[in-house]
C-alpha cells in the first residue's frame, strides 16, 4: 500500500478512536469503548508492522520512509513541514508503542470495567497513543515537540483521572508543572540549535553536526544539547526533575504501565538517541548525562528498597531503569540505550500490569504489608511476574540481562565511561535485585498477611492474556541483541540489534571493544552480585522476617532519610517552591494590590469626583432642563447682541 | 432713538415689548408651574407672543410673509394642544391629578 496512506492510518487511527469515545463518552459502556479504543490502536499496530516490513525490505543504507503531509510553517529560513519518518530508530518505537499499547488497552477493559468514566479513560488513552506516535515519528524537533507536549497533557489528564480525589488531582498538577520546567529548557535548546544550524530537521541536524569535539562548556552544541537534556530530565524523570513520577502512580494502573513505564518516560532517551551525532561531539554534555543517569539509577533504587506501596516500588524502579538508559546515552552506547528502552518497556509494562492485577484482586489495596502468599490465589499473575522479576534483575537469558549488561560493559569500556560509572551501575543492579525480590517476597511469597474480609482471586482472561504475551516478550525480547562474546560461544548468533541500528548511530570515537575476558568478568560480577542480593532479600523477607526491621532500627537515621525519599520533595518545597510562593505573595501584595490597584483606584476616584460635581445638574426634572435651555438662550443672545 | 412719540403713537416697538412680556410670562409658567393644563396654556401664550411678533413685523415691512407663518404656527399649536390634552386626560384618569411629575411614568 501507499506509504503516506499507511502513515496516515498509523497516526490517525488512535485519533479517530479518541474522537469517537470522546464525543460519546457518556453513552459508551466499558466493553464498547474498550473495543473501539483497542481496535484503533491495533489498526495502528498493523500499519506499523506493514511499514516496518517495508523498511526492512529496503537496502541497508537507505532504510527510511519519509512522508510530508503539508507545509506547517514557512517563515524565512524556518521551514517546518508536518513530516513523519519511519527509520531504524522510530520503527522500534512505533512497534513498542502500538504493540504494548494494544495489550495495555486490552488489559484496561478488564481493569476499568466498573469505572463510571470508562469511555473518557479510553479516549484519553487513544489521544496519548496519537501524540506519542507524533513524538516518535516527527522528522523535526518542532513536530516532535508537538507530540512531546501532547503526551504531557494526556499524562496530566490520566494521572488526575480520578480528579475528585484532591491528592490525585494534585499529583497530576505536579507532573504537569515539573514537565513544564523541562519543556522550557527543551525550547531553549531548540532555539540554540536553530540559531547555530538554521534547521530543526533531525536528518539535517545530524548531517550538519561538527566533526570535531567541542571542548568548551559554552559552545553552541554543548549548550543546546545540555538544554535538550534538561528537557529530557523532565519528561524522563531524572534528577533533579524526577519527583513527579512516583506521585504519578495516582493514576489508574494501566496508565502507569503505558505512560509512566513503557512509552512516554522514554521519550527523553529516544530524543537523545535521535540526535546522537550532536551529543557525541559534546563531551561535557555526555559527562553530565552519564553522571545524572548513574546517580538517578542508584538513588531511585535505594528509595525503592524502603517503599511499602507496590506501585511506588515499581515507580522508583522505573526511575532507576531510566537512569540506566541515560547512563548508556552518556557513555555513547545509544544502541544499548534503545535496547534497554525496549526490553524495559516489556518487563516493566508486564510488572505494572501484574501489580494492577494484584491491586484488582486485593480490592484496591496497594500496601504490600497487607499482601503475601498471593502465589496460590493468582498463579498466572505470579508466574508472569516472576518472568518480569528475572528480567529486571538481569538473569540470563531473560531480556533485561542482555540490555543491562551491554550498558554496563560500555560504562566500563567506552572513552566516555569510567570504572566509577560501572561501579554505580553495578550497585544499581544489586539494589534493583534486592528491592524487586523484596517486592516478590512480600507480595507473592511467605506468609499471608491478607485481611480476612479480602478474598484474592485470579483476574479474568482479558487481563491475564496481556500478561502472558508480555511475559513471553520479557523472556525472548533480549535475544535479538545477544552480545558477540556470548554469540560466539552459542555458535555465531549475530547481534541483530546492533546491525539494525548501525546506520543511524555514530561510532564512539576512539572506542576499543573490551577483550573477552574482561567482558565475561564484568558480566559474571554483575550477575553474581544480583544473585547474592536477591538471595539476601529472600532470606530477609521470607525466612527471617524480623531481620529487616532490626537492621532498619540499627541504622535508623539512614533508614528514615531513605524512607522519606531523601526529603527531596520537602527540600524543593523549602528552598524553591515556598520561597517562590512567598515572593509571589509579596509581589502580589506590594505591586499588585498596593501599587497597580491603588493607582487605578486613584484615577477612578478622580473621575468619580468630577462626575459628582456635575451630577446635580442632571436630575431628570424636565422643567429644570427647560430652564437650562432658557438660560442658555439668554446667554447666547446677550453675547451676540452685546458684542 | 427714544422720542416722545413713544408715548403718543403706537409703533412697532410697543408690539415687540408686549410680545416679549407675553413670552417671558409664558416661559415663567412653563418653568415654574406643576399643573399640566397651566403648562399647556403657558406654551400657548409663548406661541402667541411669537405670532404677535410675526404680525407686527409683517405690518411694518408691508408684506404678507409673517401672516403666512402665523397660520402655520396656529395649526401646529392646535395639534400640540390636542396631543397634550389627550395625555393630560390619560394621566388624570390614572392618578386623579394632572401634576407634571406623573409624566415620569411614561418612561419605559
Amino acid at each position: 500500500m501507499n506509504h503516506s496512506i499507511l502513515m496516515a492510518i498509523l497516526i490517525l487511527s488512535p485519533f479517530v478512536g479518541f474522537l469517537i469515545n470522546g464525543i460519546r463518552y457518556k453513552k459508551h459502556s466499558a466493553n464498547l469503548s474498550g473495543s473501539i479504543a483497542t481496535a484503533a490502536v491495533f489498526i495502528s499496530f498493523i500499519s506499523a508492522i506493514l511499514l516496518v516490513v517495508d523498511v526492512i525490505g529496503m537496502p541497508e543504507e537507505s532504510r527510511r520512509i519519509a512522508v510530508t503531509f503539508f507545509d506547517w510553517m514557512v517563515v524565512d529560513k524556518l521551514n517546518i513541514g508536518a513530516g513523519f519518518v519511519v527509520d531504524q530508530i522510530s520503527s522500534i518505537m512505533i512497534l513498542v508503542i502500538t504493540g504494548v499499547g494494544s495489550l495495555i488497552h486490552l488489559f484496561s477493559i478488564g481493569y476499568m470495567h466498573h469505572d463510571k468514566g470508562v469511555a473518557k479513560y479510553f479516549a484519553y488513552l487513544n489521544l496519548f497513543i496519537f501524540n506519542m506516535l507524533i513524538l516518535v515519528l516527527g522528522d523535526s524537533l518542532l513536530v516532535m515537540f508537538v507530540g512531546w507536549e501532547g503526551v504531557g497533557l494526556c499524562s496530566y489528564l490520566l494521572i488526575g483521572f480520578w480528579f475528585t480525589d484532591k491528592e490525585k488531582a494534585a499529583a497530576g498538577m505536579k507532573a504537569f508543572v515539573t514537565n513544564r520546567i523541562g519543556d522550557a529548557a527543551f525550547l531553549i535548546g531548540m532555539f540554540i540549535l536553530f540559531m547555530t544550524f538554521g534547521t530543526l530537521n533531525f536528518h539535517d541536524l545530524n548531517a550538519l553536526a561538527p566533526t570535531t569535539m567541542e571542548a568548551s562548556w559554552m559552545g553552541a552544541v554543548t549548550l543546546g544539547t545540555l538544554m535538550l537534556f534538561i528537557g529530557a530530565t523532565g519528561k524522563s524523570a531524572q534528577i533533579p526533575l524526577y519527583v513527579w513520577l512516583p506521585d504519578a502512580m495516582a493514576g489508574p494502573t494501566p496508565v502507569s504501565a503505558l505512560i509512566h513505564a513503557a512509552t512516554m518516560v522514554t521519550a527523553g532517551v529516544y530524543m537523545i538517541v535521535r540526535l546522537n551525532p550532536l551529543f557525541l561531539v559534546a563531551p561535557n554534555t555526555m559527562m553530565v548525562i552519564a553522571i545524572i543517569g548513574a546517580a538517578t539509577a542508584v538513588l531511585a533504587a535505594t528509595i525503592g528498597m524502603t517503599q511499602w506501596d507496590i506501585k511506588k516500588v515499581l515507580a522508583y524502579s522505573t526511575v532507576s531503569q531510566l537512569g540506566y538508559m541515560f547512563l548508556a546515552c552518556g557513555v555513547g552506547a545509544f544502541g544499548a540505550a534503545m535496547f534497554h528502552l525496549m526490553t524495559h518497556a516489556f518487563f516493566k509494562a508486564l510488572m505494572f500490569l501484574g501489580s494492577g492485577s494484584v491491586i484488582h484482586a486485593m480490592h484496591e489495596e496497594q500496601d504490600i504489608r497487607k499482601m503475601g502468599a498471593l502465589k496460590k490465589y493468582m498463579p498466572i499473575t505470579h508466574f508472569t511476574f516472576v518472568l518480569g522479576w528475572l528480567a529486571i534483575i538481569g538473569m540470563p537469558p531473560f531480556a533485561g540481562f542482555f540490555s543491562k549488561d551491554e550498558i554496563l560493559a560500555y560504562a566500563f569500556g567506552s572513552p566516555f565511561g569510567s570504572p566509577i560509572l560501572w561501579v554505580a551501575g553495578a550497585l544499581g543492579a544489586t539494589l534493583t535485585a534486592f528491592y524487586m525480590t523484596r517486592l516478590m517476597a512480600l507480595t507473592f511469597w511467605g506468609k499471608s498477611r491478607v485481611p480476612k474480609e479480602v478474598h484474592p482471586h485470579e483476574s479474568p482472561a482479558l487481563m491475564t492474556i496481556p500478561l502472558i504475551v508480555l511475559g513471553v516478550l520479557s523472556v525472548i525480547g533480549g535475544w535479538i541483541g545477544i552480545p558477540h562474546v556470548i554469540g560466539e560461544v552459542l555458535g555465531h548468533i549475530p547481534n541483530v540489534w546492533e546491525h539494525w541500528l548501525h546506520p543511524l548511530i555514530n561510532e564512539i570515537p576512539g572506542y576499543q571493544p573490551l577483550d573477552h575476558a574482561t567482558e565475561w568478568g564484568l558480566m559474571a560480577t554483575s550477575v553474581s552480585l544480583a544473585l547474592v542480593s536477591a538471595f539476601v532479600a529472600y532470606t530477609f523477607y521470607v525466612k527471617k522476617t524480623d531481620l529487616p526491621e532490626k537492621i532498619a532500627g540499627s541504622i535508623k537515621p539512614v533508614y528514615t532519610l531513605v524512607y522519606n525519599k531523601y526529603f527531596v520533595d520537602e527540600a524543593y518545597f523549602g528552598f524553591i517552591i515556598n520561597p517562590l510562593v512567598a515572593l509571589s505573595k509579596n509581589i502580589w501584595f506590594y505591586v499588585d494590590v498596593n501599587f497597580i490597584d491603588k493607582t487605578t483606584y486613584l484615577i477612578s476616584d478622580l473621575m468619580r469626583g468630577m462626575g459628582s460635581l456635575v451630577r446635580s445638574l442632571q436630575t431628570g426634572n424636565m422643567q429644570q432642563y427647560a430652564m437650562y435651555i432658557g438660560i442658555g438662550v439668554v446667554v447666547v443672545l446677550s453675547f451676540v447682541l452685546m458684542r | 432713538m427714544l422720542s416722545t412719540d413713544v408715548f403718543t403713537q403706537i409703533g412697532l416697538t410697543h408690539y415687540l415689548v408686549l410680545a416679549a412680556l407675553l413670552f417671558v410670562m409664558g416661559m415663567a409658567g412653563v418653568l415654574l408651574r406643576r399643573n399640566v393644563i397651566v403648562l399647556l396654556m403657558s406654551i400657548e401664550l409663548m406661541l402667541n407672543s411669537v405670532n404677535l411678533t410675526f404680525v407686527a413685523f409683517s405690518k411694518y415691512m408691508g408684506n404678507l410673509d409673517g401672516h403666512i407663518m402665523v397660520f402655520f404656527v396656529m395649526t401646529i399649536a392646535a395639534a400640540e394642544a390636542a396631543v397634550g390634552l389627550a395625555l393630560a386626560v390619560s394621566i388624570f384618569k390614572r392618578f386623579k391629578e394632572v401634576n407634571i411629575r406623573f409624566f415620569e411614568h411614561l418612561k419605559g
